[in-house]
């Protein structure tokens, strides 16, 4: 009777299946560990040193290797109890974690844009200069989105040479002004035209290629507006850049302590002691202004047969053709009316900046404007505002981070695909509905 | 079944008058079509009278599609020329063949999932006024009374048999006179095959030329006028609809015995 209750006793654990590796914790986690202090050891923990012709291995000081081991430690803890933790997010997990506010959307929505817009207007009067100069950069960035997300997140074209665009119209306005003396009012519109030329151009040969090889051929256009700006010295002052670019104007007066010959300065024209801040605050809204413009154009042409067209052209091309549309024509559409946008903002950027350099349209400019694009949910006005925000100002609040800026930028985008891949606010398409009433 | 038919009627309506290129609504003359190396179609010739419901049948990989396609000008066929209401428009950019009174609903319907019904709609007619569009878009919807209860649904989240319509209504908003459809059955249970053939009737007697390229042989030659019988990129037969159907070849290769 012992005996068989004996036998009983052991059956169950007989019964249990051999397990998958993963579900083997020891064995992974000190496998984890192992490759942990492997790889690590091997970037973190040895220093190449050159003394002459020599090149020695020198092992780091105790505080590295303390620090890897302790790494290798939390790898190893992490992996044992992984198991557990997934199954209790499995089972705690709620189905919509989550959901906008209701203010994005709904009746009261015209309501909130002007409060918001009012609010945007007041605010530079109720801040300080460095937050206004921030909130400035903030809505370039903005505009590049926009500008970005009509090619790649509503044509569907993976453009990796933005930034290309964005020099154009920025040395539009700079060169335009330095041997011919434009203002930055005339040179704005010359800009965006200048910037559509060339999406034009570069589009016309360029928008028979998909995907992957569309995006090396940007990604090498961008690099080749930046290489001949830097070695085409004569004209563009190559590394040195161009200095002095003036400011904007308004209706003609200057925002310096002194205007130049036979002009007047805005604070003398107004009776008013001179302030710096008045300059700053003048290119915030200038900034705000253009980005209004934006948002409506893009909102008007979305609404328009073009705009439908693109996303009828990202969903499927053959069937486009099958219609009748004529697919090169209208990606061209995309492509030069996202240029343009990024001419716009180059030519204020040199505005803003008064000084420019090739220096300023390197590739991580474009990838900073496609992960604003990728984490605003490609398509999505609102979600390209709110990345862009993201984007510019949590380096600036973790400034004391500011070696691991990339790296923080990185994780980002990494957490962002992981938990939320459709982006922050993925696009809501506009679509008409029935009044159920 | 593998014998060469160069002379029974392939430019013949059924009643055997020869129907020269120029007065068909549509004729092939000796269209070749390769893909790279790879040849497609072979010597193709065929017609497509005015008001009449033509089918071209065969197995997969026969060259149907490409067949169709070509007639669109994509691929472009290599030799050969392709006519069209007495036009050639052989070589034509397949965005002018599509606007000029021709309308393909190609193969797995290929509507815009993420568009509503409206959109898909509207997209067929992307080259009319606003007023043209909204009237199209009545007349098609007076077609398909289903697409009306779903216009503002999205057309991924409808059934197959709504999505062909919608593909079909999609081809119409251009107000073509010839309608290539490319298999409307695939995929589509019997009941809604049904529906979906008595449809292509119907534009028929509307006015509509169409034609039908299908697997489901039975189905198609029973609505043909006249068929054509593809064979590894060659046409091998070339009936009336009521013939075909007869034909012991067609009966053990396409009808199942």
């Amino acid at each position: 009777m012992a005996q068989i209750l004996k036998k009983a006793g052991t059956s169950p654990a007989e019964a249990i299946p051999p397990q998958p590796s993963y579900r083997r914790p020891w064995w992974s986690a000190t496998a984890a560990a192992v490759l942990t202090l492997v790889l690590g050891g091997s970037v973190l923990g040895v220093q190449l040193e050159s003394t002459g012709i020599t090149t020695t291995v020198r092992l780091m000081g105790m505080e590295t290797w303390g620090w890897l081991l302790a790494a290798a430690l939390a790898v190893f803890l992490h992996q044992l109890i992984r198991p557990q933790v997934e199954d209790w997010r499995a089972r705690t997990r709620k189905p919509s974690r989550f959901t906008l506010p209701k203010i994005f959307s709904g009746q009261k929505r015209q309501l909130w844009i002007m409060l918001a817009i009012g609010a945007l207007l007041i605010f530079p009067f109720m801040s300080n200069r460095s937050a206004v100069d921030l909130a400035t950069l903030t809505l370039i960035y903005i505009m590049l989105g926009l500008g970005l997300n009509v090619v790649v997140g509503l044509a569907g074209l993976l453009d990796l040479g933005y930034v290309g665009f964005y020099a154009v119209g920025a040395y539009t306005y700079a060169l335009l002004n330095s041997y011919l003396g434009f203002s930055f009012w005339e040179a704005l519109p010359l800009a965006g035209l200048m910037t559509a030329l060339f999406g034009y151009l570069l589009g016309f040969p360029v928008l028979r290629l998909r995907g992957d090889y569309l995006a090396i051929v940007t990604l090498g256009f961008g690099e080749i507006i930046r290489i001949l700006l830097n070695n085409w010295t004569e004209l563009t002052g190559g590394p040195n850049g161009i200095a002095r670019i003036p400011k904007p104007t308004f209706f003609d007066l200057e925002f310096t302590r002194k205007a130049q010959e036979g002009n007047v300065p805005f604070h003398e024209y107004f009776g008013i002691a001179y302030d710096p801040s008045y300059k700053i605050i003048y290119l915030y809204l200038l900034a705000l202004i253009l980005v209004l413009i934006t948002l409506f154009v893009i909102y008007r042409l979305l609404r328009m047969p073009i705009g439908r067209a693109w996303e009828a052209l990202r969903e499927d091309d053959i069937a486009c053709r099958s219609l009748g549309m004529n697919p090169t024509g209208i990606k061209l559409s995309a492509f030069t009316i996202g240029a343009s946008f990024a001419g716009f903002a180059g030519a204020f950027f040199a505005a803003r900046q008064g000084f420019i350099s090739p220096e300023s349209f390197t590739f991580i400019e474009s990838a900073i404007i496609l992960a604003i694009v990728v984490l605003g949910g490609m398509g999505s006005q609102l979600g390209v505002i709110l990345a862009a925000i993201a984007m510019t100002l949590l380096p600036e609040l973790a400034r004391e981070f500011n070696e691991y800026r990339m790296l923080l930028f990185g994780l980002m985008m990494v957490l962002m695909m992981v938990w939320r891949p459709q982006g922050l606010v993925p696009l809501k398409r506009p679509h008409m509905e029935l009044d159920r009433g | 079944m593998t014998e060469h038919v160069e002379d029974v009627g392939i430019l013949a309506s059924c009643a055997g008058e020869v129907l020269a290129p120029q007065d068909a609504m549509l004729a092939l003359e000796n269209l070749t079509t390769h893909y790279g190396p790879v040849q497609a179609l072979n010597d193709v010739s065929l017609a497509v009278g005015k008001g009449e419901i033509v089918t071209l049948i065969g197995a997969n990989g026969a060259g149907k599609t490409t067949l169709l396609m070509s007639i669109c000008g994509d691929p472009r066929p290599t030799s050969g020329r392709v006519w069209f209401e007495g036009e050639e428009i052989t070589g034509t950019p397949t965005a002018r063949v599509m606007r000029g009174g021709l309308s393909v609903v190609p193969e797995g319907r290929r509507i815009f999932t993420g568009m509503t019904v409206e959109e898909n709609l509207a997209m067929g007619g992307y080259y009319q006024t606003r007023e043209e569009n909204e009237r199209s878009i009545e007349h098609v919807l007076d077609l398909f009374p289903r697409l009306r209860e779903r216009f503002n649904q999205r057309g991924g989240t409808m059934s197959g048999g709504e999505q062909q319509m919608l593909a079909i209504g999609r081809a119409l908003m251009s107000r073509p006179r010839l309608l290539l459809l490319d298999e409307p059955s695939l995929g589509l249970a019997p009941i809604v095959i049904g529906q979906i053939f008595d449809i292509v009737e119907q534009l028929r007697e509307q006015g509509t030329t169409i034609f039908l390229v299908e697997q489901n042989a039975h189905r198609a030659l029973s609505i043909a006028d006249r068929g054509y019988v593809l064979e590894h990129g060659h046409v091998v037969l070339a009936d009336s609809g009521k013939a075909l159907l007869a034909n012991d070849d067609v009966r053990r290769a396409y009808l199942g015995g």
